[in-house]
């Protein structure tokens, strides 16, 4: 049997297309690589026990001559925190416990309708709040090129499945860097799309203004195919934008000639590991004028205020995003119950892990009256200035070239007790959220302790091609992406 | 000392469209509990709200006939609070930039008119409800996502009569722009009054002290009343009134402290990032504009000078639009105002109430209806009986009147000849109110005109008897 986990998404979707192979096959050997492996990483948290039919029922549609659609029978895991009708869907926390969603998020519905196979639920940070994927109510994940090592967070468990081989295809959702700092601290590849480029809707909030949801995959053309379903207009999500959307697997460059990428002198500097800096100077940089492109050094002087402009807005509206979590309608209600009250204090207190509430509080202290405008109000002036960096930046450049995450793969518990170092993992990623701006991940070399080091593209808006097209020349002219972890 | 008191209001109105505010969930009344939700307004997690349009649209037609500033830019925000009725712990609604200030309501206190400020009117969701229960509460979320304004006015009303007329008044400039219906019992129109005293003259306002549960016009007045002396009461016995929340008791006629040990809360707005602003263009407030219908107020006022009707029957006629504009679609046909105000004040009226609908249901066709007035008023058909017996036929059939007419042998008889041999029939029956005529008794007139009505079964033309009658007897 061909070894499909090592097979691109794009070939596995073309050869079901054609009938040359079945989707039951390809399940299958997914199926026993999850089996095999996935204990030792615990980054799927649920497996469907109906994904062979499901690869069937793709078999059969093609052989009573249906076309099938673009993503036919490539194997694809799902954060826990997308809505998926009738199957548990938790955000890996306590206070979802047993929730079956009552419909289908968007990004599922595509899915389906193109035929991809969506195998289970992946691990992550509780409610997409963490750098490390160890808030996960369901254990920490490990990161394949290390076990006793971080993947990275919150969408710990989509990068590790990709960069494991337990699925071709991931999705994640990205808020502050969720998909492309374990992307990076995985070795593969992440992408979040602009702000409003695919729909939120069935994403469990976090933190509305800043999620996006966004692919994982070892190959650019592999996440331009994902990315190809799922992108769109939805008018079920009133922040998703009503624009033509091209066709990302078209339109590959052979040259960066003209190009003219932007690197940020003091995203090099302080606070990064030397190895990174220079693995992106020797194995990016060098490529990237090897191939043509002008390096331009250009400035984004507010970037500095991203990280507490990220943690004013994101736990503000996680504080209101999250208050329907209250043990009344659905999920866990605490059995230490005896009024209203003692419902909503005892079923969050027990329901939500540590950084959920500290999250909460956090939020919660700077939406309060009086602290309103020298809090929220001001991060939201913030990402303006941060917005107008970028605008300014991308009047003489064609996209930023920056790290994606200050260190590799840390140790497990190395950072937890210290809040304020684990959410400076973040500082090189929250300013695509804070602007809306697209930003891709992609892996970059590796370090002497042979862990993943990642290198992200920033583009303009919906410049989600120009990021995809980047990052395939570059695979064509290296061969890190190539290295799996030895597992 | 003397006081004096400051009210102001709080109308909660909810929009007449078929759908949520925020989903296509249905917001028909009295469903099966939780029968009308859907994922959305559930509150589930990852669900977003879309706007409903036509909310906006309503909500803008609203304010444009309240006279508001329409904001080309507003926003939604949310308001945080923990309630089992709100799913979503937090409320949609508008607070800092709502898309209506200003406007105002016009009353009328014993002939002295003038307008009550407005502050703003917001658009917001509503929240469901909960059944308390021997074994537990239970929770009701068709309502929840119910569309809704709340028109706030400014503290600047000052009697419980004032209040009274500021609502009924704005109940029917919000029904006569069919943005709500305004049923209070089933809930589509809600009212808080604030109410505060202070010494005569004091420029600051006294504590206020909210009254909610006014279900009812009435008790929004009694409320306010029965608040007013408490207060007087309270501070002359030399106690501080306390900021507080109080329910209405209609069965003792009291207001009472409303238990909660809450204080002030903190609804922690924000601006609600799911939604878009709501942006306006000139284009669109002009077009919405045209929709407006004319103010009842100047309607009655219009009737009154332009077609000479009376107060009252102007009153009559402007209290529903749909009945304001039959009378206008009827005079279009039939230019006399005052008799198509009599039908419709008398006859139809009765006919409506009777049938418990509204004239909208009226089965009569203005067409048909208008030929039955000018039936009578060419004398084909005398007036007694096209109300008695072509009127009642007219509902059942809505066919044409003169087919009635034809049919049932009630065309008016006009013939002279036959009218005299009737006049003289009955003179020669009844000697005595012969001679009183004859001596100048007019009275008398009456009952020979009762005799040839009777002998014409109604059909004799009155006028024309009238005329024989004269006639015989100054002979």
């Amino acid at each position: 049997m061909i070894d499909f986990y090592k097979t691109s998404a794009v070939e596995i979707a073309k050869n079901v297309k054609s009938g040359e192979w079945k989707a039951v096959d390809i399940a299958q050997t997914y199926l026993d690589r999850i089996n095999d492996k996935n204990k030792s990483l615990n980054a799927f948290i649920r497996i469907y026990d109906d994904v062979i039919e499901s690869a069937q029922a793709i078999d059969d549609k093609r052989n009573n001559g249906k076309p099938l659609g673009n993503l036919a029978g490539v194997p694809i895991g799902i954060k826990d925190n997308m809505c998926e009708k009738n199957r548990l869907t938790t955000a890996c926390s306590k206070i979802l416990s047993g929730y079956k969603p009552p419909y289908n998020a968007t990004v599922i519905d595509k899915i389906e309708q193109q035929d991809g196979l969506i195998i289970g639920k992946t691990n992550m940070d509780e409610f997409a709040m963490g750098s490390s994927n160890e808030t996960s109510f369901y254990g920490a994940v490990n990161n394949p090129f290390d076990t006793d090592r971080i993947p990275g967070g919150s969408s710990g468990g989509s990068a590790v499945a990709v960069s494991a081989g337990l699925t071709p295809l991931s999705l994640g959702s990205d808020t502050g860097g969720s998909i492309r700092q374990p992307a990076a601290l995985c070795g593969v590849l992440g992408m979040k799309p602009t702000y409003g480029r695919v729909s939120r809707y069935g994403l469990m909030a976090y933190s509305s203004s800043l999620d996006q949801i966004g692919p994982f995959a070892r190959y650019s053309e592999d996440a331009a195919l994902l990315l190809n379903s799922i992108a769109g207009y939805d008018n079920k999500d009133s922040s998703s934008v009503d624009i033509e959307k091209p066709d990302y697997l078209e339109n590959k460059i052979t040259s960066l000639k003209g190009k003219k990428i932007g690197i940020v002198r003091s995203f090099m500097d302080e606070g990064l590991s030397t190895e990174i800096k220079t693995t992106i100077e020797n194995n990016v940089i060098d490529v990237l004028k090897s191939l043509g492109a002008e390096i331009i050094e250009v400035e984004l002087p507010h970037s500095k205020f991203g990280i507490a402009a990220y943690y004013l807005v994101a736990t503000a509206e996680a504080s209101s995003n999250l208050g329907r979590y209250d043990g009344i309608h659905y999920g866990f209600r605490s059995e230490n119950i005896n009024d209203l009250e003692s419902i909503y204090v005892n079923s969050r207190s027990e329901g939500f892990g540590p950084e959920v509430i500290r999250r909460i509080l956090l939020g919660t202290f700077s939406l309060s009256a009086g602290y309103y405008e020298e809090y929220y109000n001001k991060a939201t002036k913030v990402r303006r200035l941060i917005l107008n960096d970028y605008i300014s930046a991308f009047k003489n450049v064609d996209a930023i070239l920056t790290p994606t995450s200050p260190t590799c793969a840390f140790k497990k518990g190395e950072k937890s007790s210290n809040p304020i170092e684990m959410y400076l993992s973040d500082i090189y990623t929250v300013c695509n959220n804070l602007s809306g701006l697209p930003g891709i991940s992609f892996n970059c070399g590796f370090s002497k302790e042979g862990l993943p080091i990642g290198a992200q593209f920033t583009g303009n808006v919906f410049e989600e091609n120009e990021l995809l097209q980047l990052v395939n020349i570059f695979e064509k002219n290296s061969s890190h992406h190539l290295t799996t972890p030895n597992i | 000392m003397e006081f004096e008191a400051t009210i102001g209001l709080e109308v909660h109105c909810q929009l007449g469209t078929n759908t949520k505010l925020f989903c296509g969930c249905t917001t028909l009344f009295a469903q099966e509990p939780n029968s009308q939700t859907c994922p959305v307004c559930l509150g589930h997690p990852g669900t977003l709200p879309v706007l409903n349009k036509k909310v906006f649209e309503y909500a803008v037609k609203a304010g444009l006939a309240i006279g508001c500033d329409i904001q080309k830019f507003s926003k939604f925000d949310r308001k945080n609070y923990y309630y089992p009725d709100l799913p979503k712990a937090y409320q949609i609604t508008q607070f800092d930039k709502p898309f209506a200030l200003k406007g105002g309501i016009e009353i009328n206190i014993k002939g002295n008119k003038r307008v009550v400020k407005l502050e703003r009117i917001q658009i917001e969701e509503d929240a469901g409800k909960l059944i308390h229960t021997a074994d537990g509460s239970l929770v009701d979320l068709n309502r929840a996502g119910t569309p809704l304004i709340e028109i706030v006015s400014d503290p600047d009303m000052s009697t419980s009569e004032e209040a009274y007329q500021y609502l009924v008044n704005l109940k029917k400039i919000l029904k006569y722009n069919e943005v709500s219906d305004c049923e209070m019992q089933e809930g589509s129109l809600r009212c808080d009054a604030n109410i505060s005293v202070k010494p005569i003259g004091q420029k600051e306002l006294g504590t206020k002290v909210e009254v909610k549960n006014l279900n009812s016009f009435r008790y929004v007045q009694a409320a306010i009343d029965y608040e007013i002396v408490r207060q007087i009461q309270d501070i002359q016995n030399g106690n501080k009134i306390s900021q507080e929340t109080r329910l209405w008791d209609v069965d003792n006629g009291v207001t009472e402290p409303m238990r909660s040990k809450e204080g002030a809360h903190d609804y922690r707005f924000f601006p609600e990032p799911d939604l878009p602003p709501l942006i306006l263009t000139d284009k669109e407030i002009e077009k919405i504009k045209s929709t407006v219908a004319e103010p009842p107020l100047k309607r009655k006022e219009r009737f009154i000078s332009e077609l000479k009707l009376s107060e009252y029957d102007a009153s009559i006629l402007t209290e529903e639009k749909p009945i304001a504009d039959y009378f206008e679609n009827a005079l279009k046909e039939f230019n006399k105002p005052k008799e198509i105000a009599n039908w419709i004040s008398n006859d139809i009226s009765s006919y409506l109430n009777e049938k418990k609908i509204g004239i909208d249901q009226f089965p009569v066709s203005i067409e048909n209806m208008t030929s039955l007035w000018k039936l009578i008023d060419d004398g084909t058909i005398n007036k007694k009986i096209a109300k008695e017996k072509v009127f009642p036929l007219l509902v059942e059939s809505n066919k044409n009147p003169s087919e009635i007419i034809e049919s049932e042998g009630l065309a008016g008889k006009n013939d002279s000849d036959e009218i005299r041999k009737w006049v003289e029939e009955a003179m020669a029956k009844n000697q005595k109110a012969v001679d009183d005529l004859k001596n100048g008794k007019d009275k008398a007139k009456g009952s020979i005109v009762g005799m040839v009505m009777k002998a014409s079964k109604g059909l004799a033309n009155p006028q024309i008897v009238n005329k024989i009658i004269d006639d015989i007897i100054n002979s």
